[in-house]
Order: structure tokens, then C-alpha cells, then sequence
């Protein structure tokens, strides 16, 4: 074998492995799922192979799945614009501080590395029946009886923020940091006030970081099906608990993937609008 | 620069200010709670004790647990940082045709929502005749965490130059000589912070492992869970308190013995 072709070669040699566990252990599953969704799922627990539409039937056309992938979307949306008004400032500050950049990053790293499950359940702590907040409240006198503030969509949402908000920070940061300040400085120079400065030259620049942070906070946040059991009600599950219903507790499996699939072809969707229009470079570098 | 002292920028610190606690407060007070003496898992604190923690590292279930997360997370990282750091390799080293495609490809497993990964995974190895098993969380937590390996992995490699390769062959050394002896050390950094990556997010995953784990077996996340589902207990905080060391803890080592490491080969 000639050296070009043995040079030719040796990446996929490398590629390979990596290549066939993507290929194995994702593509062909979702491919698997896809022709289970058709299948049907007897009283007896077997399933009947086929091509039946149940399904995607009762999947689509159910009200109950519909008003909740409703609801999950909203809450997505209201944790992403939460992330971006509490994170944009936060990066800002980052970006442009004169103080050790790499300190303050790394502080709001920090909780990144801290477990999720510690995380929101720690709110608990924070606004329980014995919760900090009413442990305060309680012994300056201003309520008698505890304020029942967990378990509703607004915990859901406040879990969600807190365990997403490093993402969108990252992202925002990545991009602001590589914005000449020159630029902000010309724009001054050139008679913008700072305000003006920051809408026409900043903030559009650091669009792409927002867009990235917001795509992150958007799919992690509809995917998730902890939060809710731990920090919601019984009435605020999101359409990922209804996946693991379907599989874990119905043991439905034709049903849960169908309802897999529908999730995954919403934020799938996403995924591709953000590559046609920004490409996922932006994402990589918040990423890596 | 007068101007970074105006009113905006006083705003955009305190926002940045209240940011901050609003991250670090609740963990704050996770660990603030598990040295209660209480035997309540919240306020009042009733006095300063660690009895929780003996209390925690006399609990077999929850050593269990810890002992599961532990191999499953090192299994995880020797795996996946194998197959990212060869991947890496192509992509950073060669001209392969359609790069940009395969890394698509590659990281396509955190493109996927984690449930749904999850969902197909479980389902097409059950099909296989494969039960839920450790086998099967280690096949999930590895194909979870490739992504991240490969892209921690690329984004450290492109830095090393490929001057001292030539170098090394050219007075003489074999490729593979020049892989164990020049390419490997110099790579060191980038292997251990993908390995890392891989054990940590393979050790705090939850929304995977739910669908992955058979019956019986924990690992922490989960073993923390099913205990949220009685009451938040002292013993909770305690662990949780033991998980934030660790987790922020061991990054932290290993990214100052990385950088030690990197200072010594002087790249």
C-alpha cells in the first residue's frame, strides 16, 4: 500500500470507534424507536408489531398531550428570557470588569460543576414550610403561619433558571469578550451616547452569544422531567414526565416513543432553524 | 474609562452582585444546614454538629451508591476519552472529506434531548435482549459524554503544534514512537481535562440513568432523589455537602495539575 493511501486511511481508523458507538448506540435506536412508535402495546404486556397509527393518534390529537407540550414550551420560553435578562448584565459585567476576569468566571462556573439534583432540590431548603424565607419572616413577626411557596410552576420555572442560567452566561460572555471595545470606544468618539453605543454596536455583535445561550436554556429546559418532579406540583409536569410515565411507570414502550419522537422533532426543529441562520460554530466555542 | 464609573455600570454590578447570590445562596445554605445538630433536615439550626456526616458514612446504601457512581463515572471517562481522544486526533490532524458533517455527527448525542437519547437507547438494547444493566448505563453515560470529551479534547489540541512531531521523526522516531514519546505528553492536559469532563457529568447524570439503572441499584444522584421523595432529611445536606466538595473539589485539582503539567512541558 502506497503512503498516501496508508495516510488516507488512518483517520477513519481513528474515527471509526467513536463513529460506530454514535452510530450504534444513538442513530440506529432513534431509528428503532421510530418503527416501534408504529407497534402496539397489548393488555398482556406484548407488543404487536405493524404498521398501526394508535399511537401517534392518541399522541397527537389528545388534548392532555397537547396542553402539556403547551405548557412545556412556555415554560421553556419563560426560563430562557429569565436566563437572558438575569445573564446579559452578569456577562456584561464579566466581559467588560477591569477586576480578574478569570475569577469571576470561574465563580459562575462553579455551580456548573455542583450537582443538579443538589442544586434544585436546595431550594427546598431556601423556600420550604421551614425554609429559610419563612424561618425569617416567622421569627421577625410579620407572618404567623408558614407561606406555602413550593410546588407550583413558579418553583419549576426558579429551578430551571438556576440550573440553566451558567449556560446562557457562557455563551453571552464567549461572544462579548471578542467584541473590540475599540468599537464602543469609536462609536462614543463619533458622538453616541454609551446607551446608543451599546444598542448599535454592542449588543448587536453579541447576538449570536445570546442566540447560542438562548438555544441551550430552550432545549435543556423542555427536556427536563427532574425539576418538576422534584420542585413542582402534581398538576406542573412537563412533557418529558410524560415520556417517563409512558416507559417506566405504563411500561407503555410504543406509546413513549412516539411521545420521545414528538419532543424530539419540536426541539429538533429548533436545533435546525438556529444552524440554517447561525451555524453550530457559535454554540461549539460556549461548549468547549 | 470615566465612564465605567457612571450609574450604568453601578447597575450592572449590583445586578451582577445579586446574580451571584442568587446562585450561591441556596447552595450556601445546603451546606450551611447539614452541620444542624437538628434532627430536622431544615431551620431553625439548633447548634453546630457533624453528626450527619458519620451518620452518612455509616449508611450502607448511600456508600453503596457512592460506590457505583465512582466505577461507573472512571469506566465512563476511560471509555469515552479513548474514543473522543482518537476522534479528536482525525479531526484535529487530518484533512478527512466531510469534517465538518462527522463532528456534526459526533456531537449529536447532546443535540438529541437527553430523554429521548435515553428513551431510544433503553428500548433498541432492550430489543437486543440487553435488560436494563449496568452495562446499559455504562453504554448510556458514555455516548452522553463523548460529545463533551470530543469537544474539551479538539479545542486543546489544536494548540499543540505539529513542529516537534516532524521534529521527532525526522531524526529518526517511528510513528509510534513519536505518538507514546512526544504526541501522548504533550496531549496529557487535553486527555486528563476530557476525562474529567466525562466523570463529572457521567457522575451528577439523573434524567439518563432513571431509565438506565436496574432495579436495586443507585447511583448518588438517584439514591439523593429517592431519598428527596420521603422528606428533606439532615443526611440529604450532608451528602450534598460531600458532593460539592467533590464535584467542584476535583475539577479544581485537575485543572491545577493540568496547568502544572502544561507549564512543565512548556507549551
Amino acid at each position: 500500500m502506497s503512503v498516501e493511501k496508508r495516510e488516507a486511511r488512518q483517520p477513519w481508523i481513528l474515527l471509526f470507534p467513536a463513529l460506530s458507538a454514535v452510530t450504534l448506540l444513538l442513530f440506529v435506536p432513534l431509528l428503532f424507536i421510530l418503527v416501534y412508535s408504529f407497534w402496539l402495546r397489548t393488555a398482556t404486556g406484548a407488543d404487536v408489531a405493524g404498521f398501526h397509527l394508535d399511537n401517534w393518534q392518541e399522541a397527537l390529537s389528545d388534548p392532555f398531550y397537547r396542553d402539556i407540550l403547551i405548557s412545556t414550551l412556555r415554560i421553556a420560553a419563560i426560563t430562557t428570557v429569565a436566563c437572558a435578562l438575569m445573564g446579559y448584565p452578569s456577562a456584561y459585567f464579566i466581559a467588560r470588569s477591569q477586576g480578574n476576569k478569570a475569577v469571576l468566571l470561574l465563580l459562575l462556573m462553579l455551580p456548573f460543576w455542583i450537582s443538579y439534583i443538589i442544586r434544585t432540590m436546595s431550594w427546598i431548603n431556601i423556600l420550604g414550610v421551614s425554609g429559610a424565607i419563612n424561618s425569617v419572616l416567622l421569627a421577625l413577626g410579620i407572618i404567623t403561619e408558614p407561606i406555602q411557596m413550593l410546588y407550583n410552576e413558579v418553583t419549576v420555572i426558579l429551578g430551571l433558571v438556576h440550573f440553566l442560567l451558567p449556560f446562557m452566561i457562557l455563551n453571552i460572555f464567549v461572544s462579548l469578550d471578542g467584541i473590540d471595545t475599540n468599537l464602543e470606544d469609536a462609536a462614543n468618539s463619533l458622538g453616541a451616547t454609551r446607551w446608543q453605543a451599546f444598542l448599535q454596536v454592542t449588543l448587536p455583535l453579541s447576538l449570536p452569544g445570546l442566540a447560542a445561550g438562548g438555544l441551550l436554556c430552550f432545549v435543556l429546559g423542555a427536556g427536563t422531567y427532574i425539576t418538576p418532579l422534584v420542585l413542582g406540583g402534581p398538576r406542573d409536569a412537563m412533557f418529558a414526565n410524560l415520556v417517563f410515565e409512558a416507559i417506566i411507570t405504563q411500561l407503555n414502550w410504543p406509546l413513549g416513543s412516539a411521545l420521545s419522537l414528538m419532543l424530539l422533532a419540536v426541539l429538533g426543529a429548533l436545533v435546525m432553524i438556529y444552524n440554517r441562520y447561525l451555524g453550530m460554530a457559535q454554540l461549539m466555542k460556549g461548549l468547549g | 474609562m470615566e465612564g465605567r464609573f457612571n450609574m450604568g455600570w453601578t447597575l450592572i454590578r449590583g445586578w451582577a452582585v445579586l446574580v451571584y447570590i442568587f446562585m450561591f445562596l441556596p447552595v450556601a445554605v445546603v451546606v450551611l444546614l447539614s452541620f444542624n445538630a437538628s434532627q430536622f433536615g431544615n431551620f431553625p439550626m439548633t447548634g453546630f454538629s457533624f453528626r450527619w456526616f458519620v451518620e452518612l458514612a455509616g449508611n450502607e446504601a448511600i456508600l453503596r451508591a457512592f460506590r457505583t457512581s465512582i466505577i461507573l463515572g472512571l469506566l465512563t471517562a476511560l471509555i469515552s476519552t479513548t474514543l473522543g481522544v482518537l476522534a479528536s486526533l482525525a479531526l484535529v490532524r487530518y484533512r478527512v472529506p466531510g469534517a465538518n458533517a462527522i463532528s456534526t455527527l459526533l456531537i449529536a448525542p447532546i443535540l438529541v434531548p437527553e430523554v429521548v437519547l435515553a428513551v431510544a437507547l433503553l428500548l433498541f438494547l432492550n430489543f437486543l435482549g440487553v435488560n436494563k444493566s449496568f452495562g446499559l448505563l455504562l453504554a448510556g453515560h458514555v455516548i452522553f459524554t463523548l460529545p463533551f470529551v470530543i469537544l474539551v479534547v479538539q479545542a486543546r489540541l489544536v494548540s499543540i503544534k505539529r513542529d516537534v512531531e516532524e521534529a521527532a521523526m525526522s531524526l529518526g522516531a517511528s510513528p509510534v514512537q513519536t505518538f507514546f514519546q512526544i504526541t501522548l505528553p504533550l496531549m496529557m492536559p487535553a486527555v486528563l481535562a476530557g476525562g474529567l469532563f466525562a466523570f463529572t457529568i457521567s457522575f451528577d447524570d439523573i434524567t439518563g440513568t432513571l431509565f438506565w439503572k436496574p432495579g436495586g441499584v443507585e447511583t448518588v444522584p438517584t439514591q439523593i432523589f429517592a431519598m428527596l421523595r420521603n422528606s428533606i432529611s439532615p443526611e440529604i445536606n450532608a451528602l450534598g455537602t460531600v458532593m460539592i466538595v467533590m464535584t467542584v473539589g476535583l475539577p479544581l485539582l485537575g485543572a491545577a495539575i493540568a496547568r502544572a503539567m502544561a507549564r512543565k512541558s512548556g507549551t
